[in-house]
């Protein structure tokens, strides 16, 4: 009656045997094919590098003044602007000028790959009802497994550096652009399809005409979470290489640094905020024509 | 402008389900929509239809919420498949057109008008009335031409930089119309392209598309489930039930004689005044001296009422409208006697 009060589990030994020929066969994979993988990626790690470089060597006072024309642009708010302008000088007096700009160059390149991969992806799902029924599941495992375990196989592949943090902040903070912009297409009124149809649209006119514009409110959201989401993995995206304000974090928190922690979380809760107000005043300009409603 | 052409629709049967084919037989043998929905939980959304639609006219297809109205008109464009049945139009058959050549047919033969108008939101009027022409790859120049042409037209001069959700719903469906005439294609569908709007701007509307029809005589297939608005507007009227056609005519043949209790149960609500002509309600000539004072055949009941009216006679002569010979008369007492019946 043993297997009531203890859990029947496997065999230990055979346990054991079964973690180790899945460890052995990936370690095989990874040597074998580690190389040519480091080599697809090679384009991305230049994109960062670029990035990085220009936002870092290009003389303060313009990416400062560049950031605020963007807030500006985007926003169109003066209150976003002031509280940009504010938080940049903050960022910049307390010496993480630097530290800012590489985090930046990161959210930069993970939002761009995030956006090219999954508008696609979207688009995609939203056509076939199928694919939406195998991704689905995979964005929730993307979302939901702590992000250490796949740092795992990401590091054992690419090693330590830019593009495993990369691909482990992309494969965290892609699943919302994928998923809104899935239901934003799929949000479509029926009647506006039909009269797209009706005119003799193809379907890429009807997605570039129709769709697209129509869920592009929901797609701007979705871009937005992905932004933040990505934040969300700046501390743990320079566990394995990517330089930012991550960086000081971990170091405040391995030598109980308290104010290096504080003053590096606040600039990243800093450019959040930014980011954010900027993204979703932008969101609802393009929105303009849906305000003003005639009685 | 495009030459009208006909709208033939011969045996046309749509099954909603996913076994529609293979329920094909037993509703041609004769299975009700309510049998089909018991039995195997399909919609039978139309049942043997057949109609012939003039070129250059206004078609009215009638009937209430459910009936299969929009189904049917949905056909002629081929956003529905049919389960069987052909739909000709111009003598081609579009049920077997490739999707190439649909494309191309909806393109250049047919255009339609929605309930809920279907504006895309985040265009100018002028753009909203474009598209068509720029699914086409029309150069700008020209859509931009057409489109200021038709936009005036329906009287929207001066807003064509306003967006949809500025405009009122009549102003709104305006420019749902001058999209659809902008295409210039011989067939214009509107699926109850009124019905979303207060009744005033409504019979408002009415008066537009008649206007507009005078001049650019097309093929019109228009959807209501108002009586009224089919009288007034149908050279011809088909009235649908549970996706069967139960009458068609003319709006005198529906009012005068309606198919079945159904039918005469709308009927009963209309204004018979508007509806009948005096060729309808007229009496045989009297010996001798006709009256002084004559209407053609085609005039309303309401109309003739008033010309006695105002010239205080109590009966008019009926000319035939083609060869203005005098064919009957038409008395007060013939008038009340038309327009206060209440079936025969
Ligand atoms: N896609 C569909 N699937 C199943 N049933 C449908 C579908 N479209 C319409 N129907 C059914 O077909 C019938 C006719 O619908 P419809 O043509 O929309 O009527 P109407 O326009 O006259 O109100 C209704 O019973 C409706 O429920
Ligand atoms: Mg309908």
């Amino acid at each position: 009656m043993d297997w009531l009060t203890t859990f029947p589990q496997m065999d230990d030994t055979r346990l054991r045997d079964l973690k180790k020929v899945i460890d052995e066969a990936f370690r095989g994979f990874t040597r074998s094919y580690g190389d040519a993988f480091e080599s697809m990626f090679e384009p991305l790690r230049i994109f960062m590098v670029h990035a990085e470089r220009f936002l870092v060597n290009t003389p303060w006072i313009v990416i400062f003044a560049l950031i605020v024309g963007i807030a500006w642009a985007g926003s169109r708010s003066r209150k976003v602007v002031l509280a940009t302008v504010v938080t940049m000088l903050l960022i910049g007096y307390f010496g993480m000028w630097e530290d800012t700009m590489k985090t930046i160059a990161m959210i930069f390149v993970s939002t761009f790959i995030s956006i090219v991969i999954g508008i696609p992806i979207g688009i995609a799902m939203a056509r076939w009802n199928r694919l939406q029924s195998v991704i689905n599941p995979i964005l929730d495992v993307m979302q939901t497994m702590p992000s250490f375990v796949y740092l795992i196989p990401v590091v054992m592949l690419l090693g330590i550096g830019k593009v495993p943090g990369l691909i482990a902040v992309v494969i965290y903070a892609m699943p919302p652009v994928i998923r809104l912009t899935n239901l934003g297409i799929r949000l479509v009124d029926r009647e506006m399809l039909e009269a797209a149809d009706a005119f003799g649209s193809s379907n890429w006119q009807k997605l570039k005409n129709v769709q697209l514009p129509l869920a592009l409110p929901t797609i701007m959201a979705g871009i937005n979470q992905t932004i933040m989401m990505a934040l969300a993995m700046v501390v743990i995206a320079s566990m394995i290489g990517v330089q930012g304000l991550g960086q000081p974090v971990l170091r405040a928190i391995s030598n109980q640094y308290f104010t290096l922690g504080v003053f590096n979380g606040f600039a990243i809760v800093g450019i959040a905020i930014i980011f954010d107000r900027v993204s979703q005043a932008f969101g609802k300009r393009l929105q303009k024509h849906n305000e003003v409603i005639h009685g | 402008m495009a030459e009208p052409i006909g709208i033939e629709i011969r045996n046309l049967y749509k099954i909603f389900g996913p076994n529609a084919a293979a329920l094909m037989a037993a509703v041609r043998d004769g299975m009700t929509k309510t049998e089909l929905n018991d039995k195997h939980h399909h919609v039978l959304g139309l049942n043997n239809i057949n109609i012939s639609m003039p070129a250059g006219r206004i078609q009215v297809i009638m009937g209430l919420s459910g009936s299969g109205k929009s189904t049917l008109i949905r056909h002629i464009n081929r956003l529905i498949d049919p389960t069987a049945g052909e739909v000709l139009v111009g003598g081609e058959n579009v049920v077997t057109m490739s999707p190439d050549a649909l494309r191309e047919f909806r393109r250049h033969k047919t255009a339609m008008v929605f309930q809920k108008f279907a504006l895309l939101p985040n265009r100018t009027v002028l753009e909203n009335v474009c598209y068509g022409l720029e699914i086409q790859n029309v150069p700008r120049a020209r859509r931009v031409e057409a489109a200021m042409r038709w936009i005036e037209r329906v009287g929207l001069k001066g807003f064509e930089s306003k967006y949809p959700n500025q405009l009122s719903g009549g102003m709104q469906q305006r420019v749902g119309l001058a999209r659809a005439l902008t295409n210039d294609a011989p067939i214009l569908l509107m699926d109850e392209a009124f019905s979303a709007l207060d009744p005033l701007i409504r019979v408002d509307m009415q008066t537009v598309l008649l206007d507009l029809q005078k001049e650019i005589r097309k093929t019109i297939v228009f959807i209501t489930h108002d009586l009224d608005e089919a009288l007034r507007l149908g050279d011809a009227i088909a009235i649908l039930r549970d996706g069967e056609i139960i009458q068609q005519g003319t709006s005198q043949d529906i009012v005068l004689r309606p198919a079945d209790p159904y039918i005469e149960s709308f009927v009963r609500e209309v204004n018979r005044g508007r509806v009948i002509r005096a060729d309808a309600a007229m009496t045989a000539l009297p010996e001798g001296a006709a009256p002084a004072i004559g209407v053609d055949g085609t005039t309303t009941l309401e109309e003739a009422g008033r010309l006695m009216v105002e010239n205080a006679a109590t009966s008019l002569a009926v000319r035939d409208p083609a060869s203005g010979r005098p064919v009957g008369m038409l008395s007060m007492e013939a008038i009340l006697r038309a327009v206060t019946s209440r079936g025969e």
